[in-house]
């Protein structure tokens, strides 16, 4: 009898750990794998998925000392996040989930709807400083950026300033609905938001990354057929050994279905 | 009976003590910790930490400051000569950039190769700068030199006008402009709430009767158990439109909204301290004025004042303390901008706000992580010196006038 319930109590556990699955990771990702996680466990009511957030680099440390089975990130992961899962002999897999497009917003009054990636380089990086340079009023342009801890400063920094530094000085702001807020107020803004912020009393630009032959307009088509050029793919990373047990998770994001969560969280979807 | 009751009396004293103790003993631990912490940031190379900087061995330049260092990684530096080299374009070359060049796999296997590939980049180039993991710098390999790191030094930090710390591949750690935007924001605070305070304190203690009050400090008391984002947000909302359209100003974060933001949110404190203190002023003091034949105005700025004036400091401190502490609000409605202030209607960014805002990122001891310490070490003392300040002003005060 004894044996019968410790049989049956390991192999119950067993399902159990087997289903049961920890994500952390990016703030930006939280919300979809949260939106995935409700539907996914509805379906299968055996599964258990538990999501944390915490930022990137969290989460990637977190698979690193083996707490979580997958990490979810708004940027790639780092060349020594890379090395080091290496010395631990583990192979970290990447998989991407949803894109997120970055919009340059300004303020409505403003009669400057296009600019090139060499002028947004240049007005972040405190070389251009008046919207009377690139064929606007005589106005100062006030570049607002995100704060230092956000993935979204990062990758602007990366995509947009091919890894220059921001000017000294700009405004940063805690949150994205504080760019939004500032900007709608100020003449001479500009800033960068995620797509799923624009609303109509800011004016998105359009974006050329051809020194000025094509400008896109930052929508969720353009986003789709690759258009638009500041897309940042948004990624989940587990473990190579763990693949079996953080699959059918996966495969349920990427089927149509988890696709169109996220286009409903406000992500582009991969198909 | 009696003995049992010495005894509960002893055991009461005794944890009474234990409990002051601790309290101290806690408060000292979070200094030392805090300054524990800052105090690493010295021995941080500039360059970030496990990251070297390679040069062509026969480029003439041996090393480079921190300033230097980011303005050719900016491209605002573009030429050698310019930093004592010779007459040549600076060629800029990350690690990332590798991957460009070759495949994982003629990397080998755990990057074996690495070095070796880096090595034959630089060499291959006069007029390059490379910036390179430490664990796969090309040691010993021809036509590579590395160039000399120095450690983050005390003028650098305590001196420095620029703020960006997570500038690649050497963050700049300049805390004058946050130490300045700190104070003038603060200051500018209490210019504007103390008049007010100590207006509605003397109209709430010495004016208005009986009845008014009794509504009306509940009323202000209640201001200062607002949370402050809420402040903070009705100053992005409200506060910030007006200041730039009755100024005319282009940006309306700016140090001068700030101060508005934080006289606001300290005039609960500075009103029911020093409003306490004016109305603990002897009924038999203000008695004997009014006797003298001195009108009610004379008695209350040469004897209700006075006679409160340790209270009234007291709840100046309060004041300040409330101003330069202030995170959330400040976060919000300042514009976060770390450069000096020339004027008041210019962004600022202070250190409250630095260190909410970029503790949550920066890796753990890390130079950026040890700078928020040592920023939080700074704030310390300022607010200590501020107390310090103020206790002295309302001793002398107490001895002289009674």
């Amino acid at each position: 009898m004894k044996k019968i319930i410790l049989t049956s109590l390991s192999v119950l556990l067993y399902t159990l750990t087997a289903n049961a699955q920890n994500i952390s990771g990016s703030d930006t990702v939280l919300p979809v794998s949260q939106k995935e996680a409700e539907s996914y466990m509805k379906e299968n009511p055996s599964a258990s998925v538990t999501i944390t957030g915490g930022g990137s680099g969290v989460g990637i440390s977190a698979l690193l000392s083996g707490t979580v089975d997958i990490a979810q990130a708004s940027r790639r992961i780092k060349f020594d996040e890379k090395l080091k899962l290496k010395q631990q002999g583990k192979e970290a897999e990447e998989v991407i989930i949803a894109y997120d497009a970055l919009a340059v917003i300004v303020h409505p009054s403003n009669k400057v709807t296009e600019l090139t990636r060499e002028q947004l380089e240049g007005i972040f990086t405190g070389k251009i400083t008046n919207w009377k340079e690139l064929g606007g009023a005589d106005l100062k342009i006030i570049p607002y950026s995100r704060e230092t801890s956000s993935g979204t400063y990062e990758f602007f920094r990366q995509n947009v300033l091919k890894n220059k530094n921001y000017a000294n000085g700009i405004m940063s702001m805690p949150a994205t609905g504080a760019i939004v807020q500032s900007i709608r107020q100020t003449a001479g803004a500009i800033g960068y938001v995620g797509l799923a912020y624009l609303n109509t009393e800011v004016q998105a630009v359009s974006v050329s990354y051809d020194a000025g032959k094509t400008y896109v307009v930052p929508s969720v088509a353009n986003s789709i057929n690759k258009t638009y050029p500041v897309v940042r793919p948004l990624y989940y990373y587990y473990e190579a050994k763990s693949k079996a047990r953080v699959q059918p998770f996966i495969d349920y994001v990427l089927s149509s279905k988890g696709q169109e969560i996220i286009s409903e969280v406000g992500f582009i979807p991969v198909k | 009976m009696k003995k049992i009751n010495r005894i509960i009396e002893r055991f009461i004293e005794g944890i009474l003590t234990v409990s002051g103790a601790i309290t101290s003993i806690v408060m000292l631990l979070i200094v030392l910790f805090l300054f524990k912490e800052g105090s690493g940031l010295f021995h941080s190379p500039s360059v970030e930490k496990g990251y070297l900087l390679y040069v062509n061995s026969k480029n003439i330049v041996t090393d480079l400051s921190t300033p230097e260092i980011k303005h050719i990684f900016d491209s605002k530096i573009t030429n050698w000569k310019e930093v004592g080299g010779l007459d040549q374009e600076i060629e800029i070359f990350r690690f990332e950039e590798i991957f460009n060049y070759y495949s994982d796999e003629e990397l080998g296997e755990d990057y074996v190769l690495l070095p070796e590939k880096f090595a034959e980049v630089i060499a291959a180039q006069q007029n390059i700068i490379a910036y390179l993991p430490e664990q796969y710098a090309p040691k010993e390999a021809d036509g590579v030199k590395a160039l000399a790191t120095n450690t983050i030094s005390i003028s650098d930090f305590f001196g420095g006008k620029e703020w960006i710390p997570t500038a690649t591949p050497s963050p700049l750690f300049g805390v004058v402009p946050l130490v300045l935007g700190t104070l003038l924001v603060s200051f500018l605070a209490i210019i504007i709430a103390l008049p007010l305070g100590l207006g509605v304190a003397i109209y709430l203690s010495e004016l208005a009767g009986d009845r008014i009050p009794k509504f009306m400090k509940p009323t202000i008391e209640l201001l200062a158990g607002i949370p402050s984002v809420v402040y903070g947000f009705f100053g992005l909302v409200v506060l910030v439109p007006i200041v730039q359209d009755t100024f005319g100003i282009p940006v309306g974060e700016t140090a001068f909204t700030g101060s508005l933001i934080l006289a606001i949110m300290a005039l609960p404190t500075i009103i029911s301290v020093a409003e306490d203190a004016m109305r603990n002023t002897p009924r038999e003091m203000r008695e004997a004025s009014l006797a003298l034949g001195a009108t009610q105005w004379q008695t209350i700025y040469k004897v209700v004042i006075p006679y409160s004036a340790s209270g009234i400091s007291a709840a100046v401190v309060l004041g300040i303390g409330r101003a330069i502490g202030e995170t959330m609000a400040v976060l919000m409605v300042t514009g976060n901008a770390a450069v000096i202030p020339n004027s008041i209607f210019e962004p600022i960014r202070t250190i409250p706000a630095t260190i909410a805002a970029e503790l949550g990122e920066a890796p753990a001891n890390s130079a950026h992580y040890q700078s928020l310490f040592l920023l939080g070490c700074i704030l310390f003392v300022i607010t200590m010196i501020i107390s310090i300040t103020a206790e002295v002003i309302s001793k002398k005060h107490n001895t002289n006038e009674i």
